[in-house]
């Protein structure tokens, strides 16, 4: 057992995958020689030379769409999108493309393919910098999403990912790239070297994408919650004393309905939270199936603690990030609501 | 028909790496006052040439040569190169203050004041920009108060878009500034649509579209030159090469075509690529390329060349990946430097004058700053309100919203 941060774990997936199989190829922007703004692909030029990993022209819609040519082609290409706030231009290439090509061509082209993008709050990057599109991706039939939340399962779920036949959206919570996030901004940073969940074992496996993670057990009320939201949900459990059992769905799209439902029946409370913005949220669709499926077990309305409604501002941000504060406060009302 | 052969991947690559020695030998730069100046009217056509070269204005002695020279009287050239020092120092000062923690974020010119600084003087009033993060010059130029570009790079409680962009996203349609978004080439095919609505309206203003190098490759660039060429829009389409996109040389966007500026050919435009650290040379061509938008002549691609010679943002580092010393080497020396240059040598400025402007401009700056600062800063003083951060998602507040601003407690 070693410490890893997040970013050398999706490093290290990508050098086992790119070692394991030469059709797995790695670009975008600032990718190659410089190893990526956020440095998650370090090396992998030098290592592995300019046709395995390369920079691509500033066009998200042209990394994408490239990156669907070479998966029908054979390949597998792993691309990063340099924030998910700039996948807007490869929406198109995404929705109308990768996620419908198995099906319109009934399985004779498919599109292996994993789309890398750093995502959420925390940085003070504002409107362009701090989004979470989670909700435009595992809306579209046919993408899986995935969100880790620590390094071990970063690695693990991309080596995953980069495995599976289907297009997977890989989104990595950039406030969580160095250290855990408890929500407290004005705490010093904690690197993930120097915390438990920052360790990685010696051998590195793939996690099986689709199988959430119980973070905490509890049986006062069940918190779903993914990426820089689980740290945020086990300081406010640990902050109220309020017996949470925490999940991290780790998968967005396919669900672990197994673990939710089993979870929320047995405690019959639910608080969900996520960065994005509230309205048609994940949280909306995790609502409604926990109240489709575990509605004679509830005993309390389902909560949902979310970004507001507006774009993500710059000076306000400590305002705008659901902190463990406004997460405590779901707790409780929702476990003293008779 | 060829059989057996095997293909391979061609990936460009800068000449130099860090721990290489730049060498810009094969850069051609023309001669000063060498390239020929058209008519406005002149077919697109006959003058696919001004593409491929530079045009320039500053020979080595600093004299203004050829027939692009005289654009701008005495008087302008001493303001311009007020305009020119005055970015710089505000860049310096804003580049501290983010060190000190005043701000979270800063973006500097160092080396393309000229391009920005010479442009907004070719255009009259009511005419728009839209900028990209590396054009404050625009703003300097066209009066904006120091201490307003402040308070926006604190989000303090004086900033005129509330705390809610990113450091160096300005915004003033009075000074012909448009909100700047911070992804890439979306407002390109927007300054087009700006001009078509002014031709539309048979009005007489006109708009200027920017873009970098890198951003080029963005498919909003491409839709800016085809309705641009198909409406002949009034609006002058400038790329900005500065040779880098954050750690990615001017190569991987351009690729195969010889210049950025030849991209216009394919759509008809005519194209003129400019020393973009020549003052002189810029508000000449700018001057050029808004003479025609005006006269309903069309669109204009301008590619000045230029070199960052910053980083790309405080967030990073260049040493990582081009040799420190290639900003020293770069053959079209500095903007400010060469300004000075002309007007010692037209007799109109001295060193010494040079000097005592500079502190003149420091202290002008430091005043802005205090203001700017007595307010507040990012994390001090007064900041907009939380209250603030649920306005202008919609001219009328929705419901919804309106429930989340009082769950929020303001
Ligand atoms: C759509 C989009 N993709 C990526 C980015 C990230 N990004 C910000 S600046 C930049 C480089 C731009 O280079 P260039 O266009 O040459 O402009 P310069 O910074 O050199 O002025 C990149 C990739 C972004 N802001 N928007
Ligand atoms: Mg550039």
């Amino acid at each position: 057992m070693a410490n890893m941060t997040m970013i050398e774990a999706v490093q290290n997936a990508l050098d086992i995958m790119m070692d394991r199989d030469p059709s797995v190829v790695v670009f975008g922007e600032d990718v190659g020689y410089f190893g990526g703004v956020f440095r998650c692909t370090a090396g992998l030029q030098k290592k592995y030379g300019r046709t395995r990993c390369f920079d691509t022209p500033i066009s998200e819609l042209g990394i994408v769409g490239a990156g669907i040519g070479m998966a029908a082609a054979g390949m597998k290409p792993c691309v990063e999108l340099q924030f998910a706030d700039y996948m807007y231009p490869a929406y198109d290439q995404i929705v109308s493309e990768a996620a419908r090509l198995r099906y319109r061509s009934a399985g004779e082209f498919t599109c292996p393919m994993v789309v890398r993008m750093p995502t959420g709050g925390g940085i003070f990057g504002a409107q362009t910098h701090s989004q979470s599109p989670e909700a435009l991706f595992t809306h579209v039939t046919g993408l899986k999403t995935v969100i880790p939340s620590t390094p071990e399962d970063a690695r693990g779920l991309l080596m995953a990912a980069i495995d599976d036949p289907d297009p997977v959206i890989f989104l990595e919570p950039k406030r969580l790239y160095n250290g855990p996030f408890d929500g407290h901004h004005e705490r010093p940073v904690v690197s993930w070297k120097k915390h438990d969940l920052g360790a990685v074992a010696d051998d590195a496996t793939a996690i099986p994408i689709g199988k959430a993670r119980i973070m905490r057990l509890g049986n006062e009320v069940t918190v779903l919650a993914y990426g820089t939201m689980v740290h945020v949900a086990l300081t406010a459990a640990e902050e109220t004393g309020i017996d949470a059992e925490i999940i991290d769905l780790r998968t967005l799209l396919p669900l672990d309905t197994e673990t939710v439902f089993g979870s929320v029946r047995r405690t019959g409370r639910c608080v969900i939270i996520h960065e994005a913005t509230l309205t048609c949220g994940y949280g909306a669709e995790l609502a409604a199936l926990v109240q489709e499926q575990c509605f004679y077990h509830l005993e309390a309305p389902i909560q949902r603690v979310a970004g507001w409604d507006t774009p993500y501002p710059h000076a306000q941000e400590w305002f705008y990030f659901p902190g463990p504060k406004r997460v405590g406060e779901a707790l409780r009302a929702t476990v003293e609501a008779i | 028909m060829t059989t057996g052969s095997k293909l391979s991947l061609h990936v460009p690559e800068p000449d130099w790496r860090p721990g290489d020695t730049p060498d810009f030998s094969n850069v051609q730069v023309p001669k000063a006052g060498s390239v020929r100046r058209p008519e406005v009217d002149e077919d697109p056509e006959a003058m696919r040439d001004l593409a491929y070269t530079i045009i320039r204005v500053l020979d080595r002695k600093g004299r203004a040569v050829g027939p692009w020279a005289g654009s701008l009287p005495d008087e302008a050239l001493l303001t311009g190169l007020r305009h020119m020092m005055t970015l710089r120092i505000y860049d310096a000062r804003m580049m501290m203050a983010q060190r000190q923690g005043k701000t979270s974020f800063y973006m500097q010119h160092l080396g393309e004041e000229a391009i920005s600084c010479a442009f907004q003087m070719s255009l009259a009033k009511g005419d728009m920009n839209f900028p990209t993060y590396r054009q404050a010059g625009l703003l300097v130029a066209a009066g904006y108060p120091l201490t307003k570009m402040m308070c926006q790079v604190y989000s303090n409680d004086g900033d005129p878009v509330r705390g809610r962009q990113l450091p160096v996203f300005y915004s003033s349609k009075e000074h012909g500034f448009f909100s700047i978004s911070g992804n890439l080439a979306t407002q390109y095919i927007q300054a087009v649509g700006w001009a078509m609505a002014s031709a539309i309206r048979q009005d007489d203003k006109i708009a200027a579209a920017w873009i970098g190098d890198g951003s080029t490759a963005e498919s909003d660039f491409h839709a800016g030159l085809v309705f641009a060429s198909t409406y002949r829009a009034p609006v002058v389409l400038n790329i900005v090469n500065n040779q880098w996109a954050i750690s990615t040389f001017q190569g991987i966007a351009r690729g195969g075509s010889g210049t950025f500026a030849a991209r216009g050919h394919g759509f008809g435009l005519p194209a003129l690529r400019v020393d973009g650290n020549d003052y002189l040379a810029v508000h000449a061509v700018a001057q050029w390329a808004v003479e025609r938008a005006r006269r309903n002549l069309g669109p204009t691609l301008v590619e000045y060349v230029t070199y960052r010679a910053g980083g790309h943002s405080t967030s990073d580092d260049p040493s990582a990946y081009r040799p420190k010393e290639e900003s020293a080497a770069w053959p079209l020396g500095d903007p400010i430097l060469r300004l000075k240059a002309h007007l010692i040598e037209k007799g109109l400025w001295s060193e010494d004058r040079h000097t005592q402007t500079e502190a003149e401009i420091t202290e002008t700056v430091v005043a802005a700053q205090k203001e700017a600062e007595a307010i507040g800063t990012l994390h001090d003083g007064r900041r907009p309100s939380p209250r603030d951060m649920f306005e202008d998602v919609y001219a009328t507040m929705p419901p919804h919203l309106r429930r989340q601003r009082q769950e929020a407690g303001f």
